[in-house]
């Protein structure tokens, strides 16, 4: 169990100072993700919608991928959501340790995302965990909404997307996600596996639907290798 | 199902997700298969994304400037370049490749 009582001022800072900087690291990122979005036929407020109640970056590019491709929009609805499974076990990770009750907890819930989990994760008390966590988390929302803003903006005004390679960073940005997780060699499978079906089936079916297909490279890897249990990881940031 | 709709629930959709993790109890959710394939989903969706983005254009395969692109983003990654830079690398490189090749 947490230890609440050990929590010193020095730590704490460290904690807060940590928290922040991933925040506006992560949070001017989200100028990128505005002006992706508005290039792919969103409205600016349907821009800052996503950035404000989806708040989670792999599930909004995923989102604004589909609707760049011309894919229909459940396609990238399903797709944001399949992405979004993961901030589930994040929070189940987070539970014990962050030990929030009552109204604190669909607060805290929107806060759960890669970055909050890794820097609250690894704390050994609740005080420190919920530093971690809340600094962090609201960092990252407070400058991620405001930079999506700018981006919309910015994007809206700059013209063909594709003169500044704009199409090129949606890519790069998915890269940026996945790449922590490709130090563990099973995963590096997955994911060849999974790029190749997706592109495999590019040809024959709907802008949207290769991604969920490859989907279930995922669910046919976790059956196969079902007896080679192994402890599951939070990835870094 | 318009863009409104699918973004307003999708955006709900995944605050719940959220609120799950942390409402549920752990041994609901706490079994290795479950948790194995929760794991993979996004290594393989995200392994995908990245694919489409840059290597499909409608129902066509292609390789223009965003092959490029990605390619320098591997090699900021491999130097440790924080996020944001990886971003700003990929669409400097595809950028400026269509300054010298307009049209790919």
């Amino acid at each position: 169990m947490p230890d609440p009582g050990h929590d010193e001022p020095t730590e704490r800072r460290a904690i807060i100072r940590d928290g922040l900087g991933v925040g506006i690291a992560t949070g001017l990122y989200g100028v990128s993700f505005g002006a992706v979005s508005v290039a792919a036929g969103l409205s600016v407020l349907q821009t800052c919608v996503l950035s404000l109640v989806m708040f989670t970056g792999a599930s909004q590019f995923a989102i604004v991928g589909v609707a760049a491709a011309g894919g229909a929009p459940v396609s990238g609805a399903v797709t944001a959501l399949m992405l979004g499974t993961r901030n589930t076990l994040y929070g189940l990770k987070l539970a014990p340790l962050l030990q929030f009750r009552g109204w604190r907890r669909p607060l805290a819930a929107q806060l759960v995302i890669d970055e909050s989990t890794a820097m609250s994760v690894t704390r050994d008390s609740t005080a420190a965990a919920r530093v971690g966590f809340l600094t962090t988390g609201l960092a990252v929302f407070a400058l991620w909404n405001l930079f999506t803003f700018v981006g919309a903006i910015a994007g809206n005004l700059i013209g063909d997307p594709r003169t500044y390679g704009l199409d090129a960073a949606v890519g790069a940005a998915f890269l940026a996600l996945l790449w922590p997780r490709l130090a563990d060699r099973g995963n590096r499978v997955v994911a060849a596996c999974a790029a190749a079906v997706a592109l495999g089936v590019v040809p024959l079916t709907p802008a949207g639907v290769p991604v969920l297909v490859a989907g279930g490279v995922a669910l046919l890897a976790g059956l196969l290798t079902r007896n080679a249990a192994d402890a599951t990881e939070i990835p870094a940031p | 199902m318009t863009w409104w709709w699918a973004i307003l629930g999708a955006g709900l959709g995944c605050y719940l997700l959220k609120l799950a993790g942390l409402s549920v109890p752990a041994r609901v959710l706490e079994r290795p298969l479950v948790e194995r394939i929760a794991d993979l989903i996004p290594v393989a969706l995200l392994s995908a994304l990245v694919a489409v983005q840059v290597f499909a254009s409608g129902t066509h395969l292609t390789i223009d400037a965003r092959a490029a692109g990605l390619a320098a983003a591997v090699v900021a990654l491999l130097l440790r370049a924080p996020f944001l830079v990886v971003v700003v690398v990929a669409a400097l490189t595809a950028s400026l490749l269509r300054v010298v090749f307009p049209g790919w």
